[in-house]
């Protein structure tokens, strides 16, 4: 009788402290989740501080409006310029000539997918698709290189090896999926009702993509859209390896050009010193390339918003 | 008089048809130009990369002679920055998805960490090479190493793994939960015993994907200064290091026409590296993939 007692009494003491050990893990399980969920703020606070910081060492030596209005980018001459407009050139020719490949592409598949395709091709046809985004963009910066621009040369002779052309058709075809998947999602989800409707009236299944559709599928679309672009902005290796590095402010796309990206590529493989001014530029140059993407984004967003249309 | 003129009804209905199926075709040529760019991308690297893709290839280090060049060091520090970003992207990701989609109330605050991974996701991983220069490689002194190139790759990959994660948890439906709550387990024992061994599929693909973008990441790489020849393996989280798209991107630079092909060998132990994760990430989907 005594001894089944002390167990007993052992078995509370024991469940106790696991009660406690319990309650204890109860508490402090969700700090360290909070801590950890943190992390992600961190980062982007981490990432704006270091741009700021760093740029703002970079404008103490460079006017801010030689910086905004330069037409000149020449961190490497005896005279250093430092105006950021060649490399925005640069970026945007890219991006323009991405856009031109990849939307209407992108559109055609999402259309064809959404409205044509059966189940069946639908479901190969999206992941083969998705493995174009996820091509690392070396391979394609290699691939730019060495196929896109010889066969470019054959068509347009006075085409330089380096040039806008070549790396913004391969960044088009890059940025293809996020486009067409995203924007087949859109159209995938305007209800069927509004699209047999129509069908019931007579349209065809083309007049159905173009005027029911697509309309009502706007919002997904041009979301797409931008976040293609702002990836195409921000894209490094393709045009590092098939742009060039020649900072020039013009509109031709047959010619050696730099991106902003491809700039930060070139002084981080050189040498250049820590605590130079060619040092503190790339931060700048950063910062604009992280004001850019950010405005893309935060665009992309707000249009998915405002023009969502609610079944 | 008839009201409707047959005539012109169907003749403008047969414009209509082929109209649409014309469209048709043209919609089905732009999905087919994608599939042939998928194709002709890997038909090239196949057919320029297997010339130099031997048994030496894969042991031997860098070199300036392109028949002497090799993966061995680049390889080996692409998997050991791996093992690096692995743990802290999948510990980070997974809590912070966990602590999103099972602890925290909504609110303006959750709302905002919400928005800024949303936006984190759309950073060029370039400009996480600033951050990563500066704070790891510089300001905590860790040096051009595995270490600080690999914390970069957590940071940059986190977006991704915590979405993932977050839709694999939400994807456990409730009763599970509540069936857990009932037998009097406590909110951390539902999570840890029920929730997460449903989600942990769904996290792994996500997960391992995220990874495979992180192997293929160039940029970063370069940005925190990571050298390209490099003579010895790794011998500690600390110890410099070189990875396979630096190497790559070294090569494809050179002006000698020899390294081009070289290039696309390295790019090919590349894919077949990045084939081999995805497919396992194919694999446990199809495995362990449990519908409710």
């Amino acid at each position: 009788m005594a001894n089944k007692t002390s167990i007993d009494v052992q078995q509370l003491i024991a469940q106790k402290r696991n009660k406690k050990l319990k309650k204890y893990t109860e508490k402090v399980v969700p700090i360290i989740l909070l801590i950890t969920a943190v992390v992600s703020v961190l980062t982007t606070i981490g990432i704006v501080f270091t741009l700021i910081f760093e740029t703002f060492e970079f404008f103490k030596r460079v006017s801010i409006w030689e910086y905004v209005t330069g037409t000149e980018w020449l961190p490497f001459a005896g005279d250093p310029s430092y105006g950021v407009l060649p490399l925005i050139a640069g970026t945007l020719k890219v991006t323009a000539i991405a856009v031109v490949v990849a939307v209407p592409l992108g559109l055609g598949i999402a259309i064809y997918l959404s409205q044509f395709a059966s189940d069946n091709v639908r479901r190969i046809t999206k992941p083969i698709l998705e493995v174009l985004a996820g091509i690392p963009t070396i391979v394609y910066g290699f691939f730019a290189l060495t196929f896109v621009t010889p066969m470019l040369q054959k068509v347009f002779p006075s085409l330089e090896l380096f040039n806008a052309l070549s790396p913004g058709i391969i960044i088009g075809i890059m940025i293809l999926p996020t486009i067409a998947s995203l924007s087949e999602d859109a159209m995938s989800s305007v209800p069927n009702t509004i699209r047999e409707g129509a069908l019931g009236l007579g349209s065809t299944k083309f007049e159905v993509a173009l005027k029911i559709v697509l309309p009502a599928a706007l919002s997904g679309v041009l979301a797409s859209i931008v976040l293609g672009m702002s990836r195409a902005i921000g894209e490094t290796m393709i045009v590092s390896l098939a742009g060039g590095s020649t900072p020039l402010f013009n509109l031709d796309v047959t010619t050696s050009l730099q991106t902003m990206t491809a700039y930060i590529v070139q002084v981080s493989s050189g040498d250049a010193g820590y605590g130079t001014t060619i040092y503190y530029s790339i931060y700048a140059v950063g910062f604009t390339l992280f004001l850019f993407t950010l405005i893309m984004n935060l665009m992309a967003s707000w249009v998915s918003k405002k023009f969502r249309e609610e079944y | 008089m008839a009201y409707i003129n047959h005539e012109t009804v169907a003749k403008k209905l047969s414009v209509r048809r082929l109209k649409n199926n014309l469209w048709k075709n043209v919609f089905l040529l732009a999905l087919l130009l994608a599939l042939a760019a998928l194709v002709i991308l890997g038909y090239r690297m196949i057919s320029q990369g297997t010339a130099y893709l031997n048994w030496e290839f894969l042991q031997n280090f860098s070199s300036r002679f392109p028949e002497k060049a090799g993966v061995h060091a680049a390889l080996i520090g692409s998997i050991a920055m791996l093992a690096i970003v692995a743990p802290v992207s999948l510990f980070l990701g997974v809590g912070a998805a966990i602590y999103l989609e099972e602890y925290a109330k909504k609110n303006k605050f959750t709302q905002f960490i919400q928005m800024n991974i949303s936006n984190l996701a759309g950073v060029p991983s370039i400009v996480f090479g600033l951050l990563g220069l500066t704070i790891f490689v510089r300001m905590l002194g860790m040096g051009k190493s595995i270490l600080a190139a690999g914390l970069t790759m957590s940071l940059l990959i986190l977006p991704v793994v915590i979405v993932a994660a977050q839709e694999a948890i939400r994807a456990v439906p409730d009763h599970l939960r509540e069936a857990s709550f009932g037998m009097g387990a406590t909110k951390w024992q539902t999570i840890y015993k029920v929730v997460l061994p449903s989600a942990i599929p769904g996290i792994l693909t996500g997960g391992i994907l995220a990874l495979s973008r992180a192997i293929g990441e160039t940029a970063p790489l370069v940005v925190i200064g990571i050298p390209v020849i490099v003579q010895f393996l790794p011998t500690g989280i600390l110890s410099e290091f070189t990875a396979l798209p630096m190497l790559i991107f070294d090569w494809a630079k050179r002006p000698q026409e020899e390294f081009q092909y070289v290039a696309a060998a390295g790019i090919l132990v590349l894919m077949i590296l990045l084939i081999f994760m995805n497919s396992i990430a194919v694999w446990i989907r199809n495995k362990f993939q449990k519908r409710y």
